[in-house]
C-alpha cells in the first residue's frame, strides 16, 4: 500500500495524542494550572493535527462532515465519532485541570476510554480490510493499542513507560512475525485470484496498461526486502528499544522529552512500514504483491 | 447507505467469456469513451500527452500466461471491472455513505456528490474495481452502465453496457444472474461460470466463462493412407484414387 | 439506513446522432458519432452497419481522442530551414497550392515520371489512380506492395480473390477454420465477430503463428510454427490427403484446372495445352475425347493422358506426392511434429468430407448444369501477413489457396467466400499501364495483372520505367508497386532520379521504410552541389507525424470527421459474401483550423494544372470538391465511384449520377448494400445466377465464369523465360531466381533471409504484430491507447530467457546483418523457440505526435525496422534486388534474423534520435 504521509502522521500523532488523553482521562497524570494547559494541549494538538492530516488525502475534504454519517457499518465514520467524542467529553476534564475547577476524575473516564476508542476504530479501519491481508488480523488493533498506550505512557511521563515501550518491542517483533506470512497464509496466488489455476500455472504476459494509475499507486507499492529489514531495524530501537533505555537510566523531563521524540520517529518508520509492506490482493492481477 | 440491502430484486451482472476474449481493449475505451459523458464526473486523464500520463478507467483488461502441467503454454486475455459483489466491502466501509448497492438490482455504485474521495472503499475491494479520479477527487467504478441498461432514449436493444455492446467477439454478456433463466445464468450454468476469489466472501454477481479445452488433438488414424504410393506407384495410386469418383 | 439516492437512469444521450464511417483503420466499421452542442461527445458503433453490426475496436471506440488530438496539423506549412529541421511557416492555402502547381506543372509538360506519387492506407486509391493517370506519371502505387500484395496476387492468380478483407470465411457454417499468420487484419471487427459465432457454436480454431495470442490466444489448438515455413507446412497438409485420396476429386474436375492438359514438351512445354480455338480444353469422362472447358454436361476427366500431355491434377499429384512433402521431412524446419501435421490433414479431412454440409438450394453453373442443393464442405481458411510477409509469401499464399481448393472448400457453404466484386480472375483485370508522354495522361491505369513477359513495364532497354521497379524481372507480379524501394531507388538515382516525391497518408521516415534511420539520412541528403538528392518532397498527413519534418510543403488534411470519403467498389468496399458494399464518410463536424480534406485539394491541384478529366471544356474545375466528385464522377458509361441510388435514385449498380445521393447515402446510415441472390450466394466464380447479378451490378460488363488456377500459366511463362525461351529475356542474374519463384504449382523455398542469414550467426527469426488497440504510428496520439500501450518490449522465447539467464528489466542488443538495436525484453512462453517478437510501430521519434519528448514511446519504445534491409545483400553481382519476394515485390518484413546479446538494465531503448522540431505545439491537456 502507498505510504501516504498524511495517513502516516495523522495515525501516529493521533494515536499518541490519544494514548497521551487516556492517560489524562483516567488521572495517571493530573497537571493543573498553566502546565494543565500545555500538556493537555499537546494531547488536544496531536489528535486534531492528525485528523486534520487525515483530511489531507480525501479527494473532497470539504465534504468530510459526510464522514459522520455511517457509524453503523463503517469504522471510518465511527472512528470519526469516537474521537470527536472523546475530545468533546474530555474538555471538561481538561478545563478543570487548567483553571483547577476541581472536576471529580471519573468525570474524565468516559472521554478517557474513548480515547482509547479512537485509536482501536482507527486500527479497525486497517484490519477490517480483507483484501490486505498483513492488515487483516487481530493483531493490528493490538498494535495501534500499543502505540497509543507506550507512546502515550511516555508523553504523559509515566514510570512504567518502560515497560510498555518493552512490550512495544516484542508487538512488533509479532507483528511482523506474523504480518510476514499472512499473505502467504492466505494462499492466494495470481492462479486463484484469476481461477486461471485450473488451466496451469499463471504470470502476467502483459500488463493491462503500460501507463501508471490509481491502482498502482496506491494499492502497489513494492519496497525492497533488504530497505525494510533496515528500516524495521530502525523502527525498533527508535520507537521502543532506544526511549525504554533512556528511560530505565533516567526519570528526568529531558529523557521523558528525548524518548518521546525518540519514539514518534520510530512509531513514523514503524507506520511507513506498515504501509509500505503492506500487500494488497489486487497486486496479483499485476503480477506484484 | 453504507449497509447493503438484504437482497436484491435482481443481481444484475456480466458474464465474462475468457474463451472468447482476445484481448482487443475495445471494451475498455467503448466503457471510457461513455462514462467520460455519462453517469458523473468525466474520467479524467493527468498528463495525457505527457511523459508519465494516467487516467482513470473502468475496466481493464489484463493478459496472462498460463502453462499447463503438459502442453503448450497459453495466453489468456482477462478483463477485469466490478463484479456487483452482493458482499460488497466497499460499500460496508464507506464512511459518507456515498457507496451503495442498489437494492433494486444490486448494482454497486458512488453517489459521486457525497464521495469525500478517501479511497478506503478502493482498499476494500480485492479486485481493483475502483479508481479515483484525480481531477475530481471522487471515486469513480464500472456502474454497469446504469445511465444505459434503463435508458428510455436508447433504442430498447441498446440498453445495455457500453462495454458489452462494443465487444467485437460477443465475450461479455449482460443480464440477471437472480433469473435462472436469463441468458448470463444459463451461460454460466452450461460453461461452470465462476466467481473471483469466492474466499473472501464478497459473493461476486459476475461470473467468468473458463477457457475451453485447449490442445486436444484429431486422431491422425482416420487419414490411413489410400494405399501403399510405394508399392503400387504412382499409376496405382492415380487409379485408385479416380476409381472412386 | 439513509434512503438510496435516486438517480436519472434516462439521462438524454446526446442532441443529434451523425452516420459515418470510422477511419482509426482500414477496417471501414460503420460509426454513430454523438454530438452534443455541435461537439462530439461519444461514438458507438453502427448496430445496421455490415462490417461491424455495432461493435467497434478500441481504436474506434476512442476515435474522439483522434479528432481532439494536440497533433492535429493546422495550415499549410513551407519548409523554410534545412530538410529534417523542422523550420516551417505557415503559408495560406493559394500560396500552397500555387506552389506545388509551380513544381508540378514544369514535370508535367517535360517528363511527368519526375513526379512520383505514392499514397499509404487510404481508401481512395482509385482516385488518387485516377489523378496520377491523369497527370501522366507512371509512378504511382499505394501502401499494398509493403503490406500484403503477396496475399492479393496469389489470390488473384490462383482462385480470383484474395483474403486480405476480399473474402471471408463462411462464419456461419464452418466447423473449423483454421488460421495462418494472422494478428489483426484489415477485417478486424469482421474477424472477431466472426471468431465470436464460431466460439457460440462451440466451432473448431486452430491458430498457426510462431506467437500465440489475439486470435491465436483462442484458437483451440495451435501451431507454434517456424517463421517463413507456412508454405512447407501446407504442402505436407497437402501430401497427406492426396495420399489418402481425401481430395474432392468432383470440385477439382469441375471447377479448377485440374483437369486441362499440360504441354509435355515443345517450344509450349509447361504451357495448358489449347484445341484450334486457342481454347484449353478437357477430355470428357463420358466420352474420352476432348471437349470445352465449359461445355455443357461434359465431365472433365482429371487422370486422362492426351497427345502424351498429362491433366495438371496428376503433375500436382506427382509432386506433392513426393516424399520432400512427408510430414517427417518437413518437421523439423517447420518447428511442428510430424504427427501434428499428420492430426491436422486428419481433421481437415474429417470435417471437409465427414461433415460436409448442404444447402437446399438449387443452382445452373456456367456449363449450362443444373444442381439441386449447394453442397459445402465446413472447413475454412484465413491468412494474412504472417504468411505474406516472406520472400516466399507469394507461393505460399498460392499454396494455401491449393490446399483449399482440393478440399473444395472455397466458394461453397461452410468454406472461404469471397465478397463481390470478387470472385474476379485475374484475365478481368486490367494489365499494368507505363506509357507516358510529355503532357498528357497515361496510356491506362497503373497497377494490373501481368499475363505474361509481353506485360512488363520495361523500357526499350530493358531497363525500369517505374521508379520503384515494379513489373520488372526483379517482381514480375508487383500489383501493388513497391512503396519501400521508392526512396531507397530515388536516392540512388537506379533506375533514374525524380523530381518530387508527392506523398500521401505514409510515415515513409519512421515505420513504413525498412530501414528507417537510412531512410531519414536519404531523405536530406545532397548532392555535391548542394542540392537535395530527392530535389522536393510534397506531403499530406493530418497529424505531426514524423515524415512532416522532411516534407518541403506540407499540406495539412482533415480529420475522419471533418470530409467527405468514398469506399468505393472501384476500390476497396465493405461488400461481405452476401452484398456488396459501399460507404461514404462526410463532414460530421467542421474543421477548426486551416485544413483541407486532402482528395478535394488534389481535384484542385488538377484543375490548376488543367489535367483534362478536372476541368470543363473553358478551363474552369470540374469538380467544386471531392463531394462533387464522388456524386459526378462516370468512370464508365452508368458506373461512378458509389453503386447506390444511382438515377433516379432507385437504380443499383449502374445508372446515371444523382445529385441526391450523398444525402440519401446519409439518409441510409453511410453505406448502401447491394445483395447477391440467394441462388448465387455460393460458387460464385461457377454460378450463372451470380454472374449475371454481378454484370448488372457493374463488376463486370459479360459473365465472367473461370477455372482455379491450379497450374499458373501467366508464371510458367516467367519460368519459360528463365529458361530461355520466348523473344522476351529477363537479365542472366536473375534467372536461377526467376526459375525457382515462378514454378507454375505451388512450392516452398526457404525465404531468402534465412539463406543469407543462416549461415552468418543470425539463427533467430524476429517479427511484429499488429497490436489491437493501435494503428501503426498514429495510435500513440491517441490519449487513451497510450495509457494502454505506451511502450513496448522484444518478447523472448523461454530457450532464449533461460539459456541466456534473462531477469525482468534486463534489454538485450538485437543484432542483425544490417545494425543492432538495444531495447528491453520480456519472456514469453507462448512462442516459437527460435522467434523473438514486437509490437509494431509502438516507439516513436521524440518530438513527434506531440507528446512530450521524455514519452515512453519514445523512450524506451522502439522499432524493429532499424534491423530490416530494403535490399537484399549484395551477392558480388552488383545488383540491388530489393528484400522483397521475387513474384510481387512484397517487402519481406518478417525475414528477418537477428541474433540476441543480454545488456542488463537500462533506460532508453537504442538507437535513441536527436528529437524532431516541433511542428505544433506539445500536448497539454485533453480537450
Ligand atoms: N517492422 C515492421 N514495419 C512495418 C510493418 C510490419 O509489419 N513490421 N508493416 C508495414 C505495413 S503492412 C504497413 S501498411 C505500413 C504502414 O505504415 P504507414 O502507412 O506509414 O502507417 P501509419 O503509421 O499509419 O502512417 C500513416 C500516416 O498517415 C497519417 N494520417 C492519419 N490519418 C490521416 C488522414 O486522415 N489524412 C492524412 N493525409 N494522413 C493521415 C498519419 O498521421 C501517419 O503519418 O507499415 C509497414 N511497416
Ligand atoms: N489494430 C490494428 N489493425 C490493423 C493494423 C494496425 O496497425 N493495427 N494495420 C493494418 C494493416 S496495414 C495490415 S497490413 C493488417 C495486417 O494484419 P495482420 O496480417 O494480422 O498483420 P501482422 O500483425 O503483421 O500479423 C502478422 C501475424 O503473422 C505472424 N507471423 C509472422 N511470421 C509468420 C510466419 O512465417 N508464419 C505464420 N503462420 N505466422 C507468422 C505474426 O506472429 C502475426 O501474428 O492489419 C491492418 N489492421
Ligand atoms: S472487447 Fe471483448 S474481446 Fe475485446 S478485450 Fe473486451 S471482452 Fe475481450
Ligand atoms: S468488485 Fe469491488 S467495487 Fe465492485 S462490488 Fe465488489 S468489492 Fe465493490
Ligand atoms: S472514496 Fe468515496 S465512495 Fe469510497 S469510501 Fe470514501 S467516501 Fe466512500
Ligand atoms: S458495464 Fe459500463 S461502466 Fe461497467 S465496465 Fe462495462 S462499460 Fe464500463
Ligand atoms: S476496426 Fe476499429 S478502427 Fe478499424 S474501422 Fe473498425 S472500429 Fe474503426
Ligand atoms: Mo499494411
Amino acid at each position: 500500500m502507498h505510504p501516504a504521509p498524511s495517513v502516516i502522521v495523522f495515525s501516529v500523532l493521533s494515536g499518541a495524542g490519544f494514548g497521551l488523553l487516556f492517560y489524562f482521562g483516567f488521572g495517571f497524570a493530573h497537571p493543573s494550572g498553566l502546565m494543565a494547559f500545555l500538556w493537555w494541549g499537546l494531547g488536544y494538538s496531536l489528535a486534531v493535527i492528525g485528523l486534520l492530516a487525515s483530511t489531507f488525502h480525501l479527494g473532497n475534504p470539504k465534504r468530510a462532515w459526510r464522514a459522520f454519517t455511517q457509524w453503523r457499518t463503517s469504522w471510518l465514520s465511527r472512528e470519526a465519532w469516537a474521537s470527536v467524542a472523546a475530545l468533546v467529553l474530555l474538555a471538561p476534564m481538561a478545563l478543570s485541570d487548567w483553571l483547577d475547577l476541581g472536576l471529580p476524575r471519573p468525570f474524565g473516564w468516559l472521554g478517557g476510554a474513548l480515547a482509547l476508542l479512537t485509536v482501536f476504530t482507527t486500527s479497525m479501519i486497517y484490519t477490517q480490510i480483507k483484501a490486505v491481508p498483513r492488515w487483516h488480523h487481530w493483531l493490528t488493533p493490538v498494535m495501534f493499542l500499543s502505540f497509543a498506550l507506550a507512546g502515550g505512557a511516555v508523553l504523559a511521563g509515566q514510570s512504567f513507560a518502560a515497560v510498555f515501550l518493552a512490550a512495544l518491542v516484542v508487538m512488533l517483533l509479532a507483528i511482523w512475525q506474523v504480518g510476514d506470512g499472512q499473505f502467504a497464509r492466505r494462499a492466494q496466488t495470481l492462479g486463484t485470484a484469476t481461477g486461471l489455476d485450473r488451466i496451469g500455472d499463471v504470470t502476467v504476459f502483459e500488463q493491462a496498461h503500460t501507463a501508471g494509475n490509481y491502482l498502482l499507486r496506491e494499492m502497489i507499492f513494492v519496497v525492497g526486502r533488504k530497505h525494510a529489514q533496515k528500516l524495521r531495524a530502525i523502527a525498533l530501537a527508535l520507537a521502543a528499544v532506544i526511549p525504554a533505555g533512556l528511560l530505565a537510566i533516567s526519570g528526568e523531563v529531558w529523557a521523558f522529552a528525548l524518548a518521546a521524540i525518540c519514539h514518534l520517529i520510530g512509531a513514523l518508520a514503524a507506520r511507513w512500514l506498515f504501509f509500505a509492506e503492506a500487500e494488497h490482493v489486487v497486486g496479483l492481477f499485476y503480477g506484484k504483491r | 447507505m453504507t449497509s447493503l440491502p438484504v437482497s436484491t430484486e435482481k443481481r444484475l451482472g456480466l458474464a465474462i467469456d475468457l474463451d472468447t476474449c482476445v484481448g482487443c481493449q475495445a471494451c475498455v475505451t467503448a466503457c471510457k469513451g461513455w462514462n467520460d459523458q455519462g453517469y458523473g464526473v468525466p474520467l479524467s486523464d493527468q498528463n495525457p500527452y505527457g511523459a508519465e500520463p494516467s487516467g482513470v478507467f473502468l475496466n481493464r483488461v489484463h493478459s496472462y500466461a498460463v502453462q499447463p502441467i503438459d502442453g503448450a503454454a497459453q495466453t489468456i486475455n482477462f478483463p477485469r471491472s466490478c463484479l456487483h459483489c452482493e458482499d460488497a466491502p466497499c460499500v460496508t466501509v464507506c464512511p459518507t455513505g456515498a457507496s451503495y448497492k442498489r437494492s433494486e438490482d444490486g448494482i454497486v455504485l458512488v453517489n459521486e456528490d457525497a464521495c469525500i474521495g478517501c479511497g478506503l472503499c478502493a482498499w476494500a475491494c480485492p479486485y481493483g474495481a475502483r479508481e479515483m479520479d484525480a481531477a475530481a477527487g471522487v471515486m469513480k467504478k464500472c456502474t454497469l452502465c446504469v445511465d444505459r441498461i434503463y435508458n428510455e432514449n436508447l433504442p430498447e436493444e441498446d440498453r445495455e453496457p457500453a462495454c458489452v455492446r462494443g465487444c467485437p467477439t460477443g465475450a461479455r454478456h449482460f443480464g440477471d444472474f437472480a433469473d435462472p433463466d436469463s441468458k448470463v445464468s444459463r451461460l454460466s450454468a452450461a460453461r461452470g461460470g465462476y466467481a473471483l476469489m469466492p474466499d473472501l466472501g464478497t459473493k461476486p454477481v459476475n461470473r467468468y466463462l473458463p477457457p475451453r479445452k485447449k490442445d486436444v488433438r484429431q486422431d491422425a488414424s482416420i487419414l490411413a493412407p489410400l494405399l501403399d504410393i510405394k508399392a503400387s506407384g504412382f499409376a496405382g495410386w492415380l487409379d485408385r484414387v479416380l476409381g472412386k469418383i | 439506513m439513509t434512503v438510496q439516492p435516486k438517480i436519472d437512469t434516462s439521462p438524454p444521450v446526446s442532441d443529434e446522432i451523425r452516420k459515418t464511417t470510422c477511419y482509426m483503420c482500414a477496417c471501414r466499421c460503420g460509426i454513430n458519432v454523438h454530438l452534443k452542442e455541435g461537439r462530439v461527445s461519444y461514438i458507438e458503433g453502427n448496430r445496421d452497419h455490415p462490417i461491424n453490426k455495432g461493435v467497434l475496436c478500441a481504436k474506434g471506440a476512442s476515435g474522439i481522442m483522434q479528432v481532439t488530438a494536440p497533433s492535429r496539423l493546422r495550415a499549410p506549412l513551407r519548409r523554410v530551414g534545412p530538410r529534417g529541421s523542422g523550420a516551417f511557416e505557415e503559408i495560406s492555402w493559394d500560396e500552397a497550392l500555387a506552389l506545388a502547381v509551380s513544381w508540378m506543372k514544369p514535370l508535367r509538360e517535360t517528363a511527368p515520371e519526375k513526379l512520383a506519387f505514392f499514397t499509404g492506407r487510404d481508401q481512395s486509391q482509385s482516385f488518387t489512380g485516377w489523378w496520377a493517370q491523369a497527370f501522366g506519371t507512371p509512378n504511382y502505387a499505394a501502401h499494398g506492395g509493403f503490406c500484403s500484395v503477396n496475399m492479393a496476387a496469389g489470390g488473384i492468380y490462383t482462385i480470383g480473390g484474395a483474403f486480405w478483407e476480399f473474402g471471408a470465411p463462411d462464419w456461419e457454417r464452418t466447423k473449423l477454420f483454421v488460421l495462418f499468420g494472422v494478428a489483426e487484419d484489415h477485417d478486424s471487427n469482421p474477424i472477431k465477430i466472426g471468431l465470436g459465432k464460431l466460439k457460440e457454436r462451440g466451432a473448431r480454431v486452430i491458430g498457426v503463428n510462431p506467437i500465440r495470442t489475439g486470435y491465436n490466444a483462442v484458437a483451440d489448438d495451435w501451431l507454434g510454427i517456424t517463421p517463413g515455413t507456412d508454405g512447407l507446412l501446407i504442402l505436407s497438409l497437402i501430401h497427406c490427403l492426396l495420399a489418402a485420396g481425401k481430395v474432392d476429386l468432383e470440385y477439382l474436375a469441375r471447377y479448377t484446372n485440374a483437369p486441362l492438359l499440360v504441354v509435355e514438351d515443345g517450344p509450349e512445354k509447361g504451357l495448358i495445352a489449347k484445341n484450334a480455338e486457342s481454347q484449353p480444353f478437357v477430355i470428357d469422362r463420358r466420352t474420352g475425347a476432348p471437349a470445352p472447358w465449359d461445355g455443357k454436361g461434359v465431365q472433365p476427366d482429371l487422370g486422362a493422358s492426351y497427345q502424351g500431355n498429362r491433366t495438371v491434377f496428376q503433375h500436382m499429384a506427382e509432386k506433392y506426392l513426393a516424399g520432400e512433402y512427408a510430414p517427417e521431412a518437413v518437421a523439423a524446419r517447420c518447428g511442428i511434429a510430424a504427427d501434428r501435421i499428420r492430426a491436422l490433414a486428419a481433421e481437415l479431412a474429417h470435417v471437409a468430407f465427414d461433415q460436409a454440409i448442404e444447402i437446399k438450394q438449387s443452382w445452373t453453373d456456367f456449363r449450362g448444369d443444373f444442381h439441386e442443393t449447394m453442397p459445402g464442405r465446413p472447413v475454412s481458411f484465413h491468412a494474412m501477413r504472417g504468411i505474406s510477409a516472406h520472400s516466399n509469401g507469394f507461393q505460399t499464399a498460392r499454396a494455401l489457396h491449393l490446399l483449399q481448393i482440393v478440399l473444395g472448400t472455397v466458394e461453397v457453404p461452410g468454406g472461404y467466400r469471397l465478397k463481390p466484386p470478387y470472385p474476379k480472375p485475374m484475365e478481368a483485370h486490367p494489365t499494368p499501364h507505363f506509357v507516358t508522354a510529355p503532357g498528357k495522361p497515361l496510356s491506362g491505369p497503373h497497377l494490373g495483372y501481368v499475363r505474361g513477359p509481353e506485360n512488363l513495364a520495361l523500357k526499350e532497354d530493358g531497363s525500369p520505367v517505374r521508379i520503384d521497379k515494379a513489373f520488372t524481372w526483379e517482381n514480375p507480379f508487383s500489383a501493388h508497386g513497391l512503396m519501400h524501394m521508392l526512396i531507397p531507388n530515388a536516392h540512388a538515382g537506379d533506375p533514374y532520379r525524380i523530381d518530387t516525391l508527392f506523398l500521401y497518408m505514409a510515415n515513409m521516415a519512421w515505420n513504413s521504410s525498412m530501414n528507417s534511420a537510412k531512410v531519414m539520412e536519404m531523405l536530406t541528403d545532397k548532392t555535391p552541389d548542394g542540392e537535395y538528392v530527392i530535389p522536393r518532397i510534397i506531403y499530406s498527413d493530418a497529424y505531426a507525424s514524423e515524415m512532416v519534418a522532411y516534407a518541403d510543403l506540407i499540406l495539412p488534411d482533415t480529420t475522419y470527421l471533418e470530409r467527405h470519403d468514398c469506399i468505393s467498389l472501384l476500390d476497396r468496399p465493405i461488400s461481405e459474401p452476401d452484398a456488396a458494399g459501399d460507404s461514404i464518410r462526410w463532414p460530421v463536424v467542421e474543421p477548426d483550423r486551416d485544413v483541407r480534406p486532402f482528395q478535394s485539394v488534389l481535384l484542385d491541384l488538377g484543375a490548376r494544372l488543367g489535367l483534362a478529366p478536372m476541368v470543363k471544356e473553358d478551363g474552369t474545375p470540374k469538380y467544386k470538391d471531392y463531394a462533387d466528385y464522388i456524386v459526378n464522377h462516370i468512370r464508365r458509361p452508368g458506373v461512378g465511384p458509389l453503386i447506390g441510388f444511382r438515377g433516379d435514385g432507385t437504380a443499383e449498380g449502374r445508372g446515371d449520377a444523382n445529385p441526391d445521393q450523398l444525402a440519401r447515402y446519409i439518409e441510409n446510415g453511410g453505406f448502401y448494400q447491394a445483395h447477391v441472390p440467394e441462388e448465387g450466394a455460393f460458387y460464385k466464380p461457377w454460378n450463372m445466377a451470380y454472374q449475371d447479378w454481378a454484370v448488372k451490378t457493374s463488376f463486370y460488363e459479360s459473365p465472367q465464369p473461370y477455372l482455379f488456377s491450379i497450374w499458373s500459366e501467366p508464371m510458367r511463362k516467367f519460368q519459360m523465360a528463365a529458361e530461355g525461351l520466348g523473344p522476351i529475356q529477363p537479365p542472366d542474374h536473375l534467372r536461377a531466381r526467376l526459375k525457382q519463384a515462378m514454378e507454375p504449382l505451388p512450392i516452398w523455398y526457404p525465404p531468402f533471409g534465412d539463406l543469407e542469414a543462416t549461415g552468418w550467426g543470425y539463427p533467430i527469426h524476429a517479427i511484429t504484430q499488429r497490436p489491437m488497440d493501435m494503428y501503426h504510428s498514429w495510435g500513440s496520439q491517441n490519449a487513451w491507447l497510450r495509457q494502454i500501450r505506451g511502450t513496448n518490449f522484444l518478447y523472448l522465447p523461454t530457450k532464449i530467457w533461460v539459456e541466456q539467464g534473462f531477469v525482468e528489466g534486463d534489454y538485450a542488443r538485437v543484432i542483425s546483418p544490417n545494425g543492432g538495436i538495444t531495447v528491453p525484453v520480456a519472456h514469453m512462453a507462448a512462442l516459437n523457440e527460435h522467434t523473438v517478437w514486437t509490437w509494431n510501430a509502438i516507439g516513436k521519434r521524440k518530438g513527434a505526435w506531440a507528446l512530450d519528448a521524455g514519452a515512453s514511446e519514445a523512450t524506451t519504445g522502439f522499432l524493429l525496422n532499424h534491423l530490416i534491409s530494403e535490399l537484399l545483400p549484395d551477392k558480388g553481382d552488383g545488383a540491388r534486388l530489393s528484400n522483397s519476394d521475387p513474384v510481387t515485390g512484397q517487402a519481406a518484413w518478417f525475414d528477418l534474423r537477428v541474433r540476441i546479446e543480454r545488456v542488463g538494465a537500462k533506460t532508453q531503448s537504442e538507437p535513441s534520435f536527436a528529437p524532431i522540431p516541433r511542428v505544433v505545439p506539445q500536448g497539454g491537456e485533453r480537450a
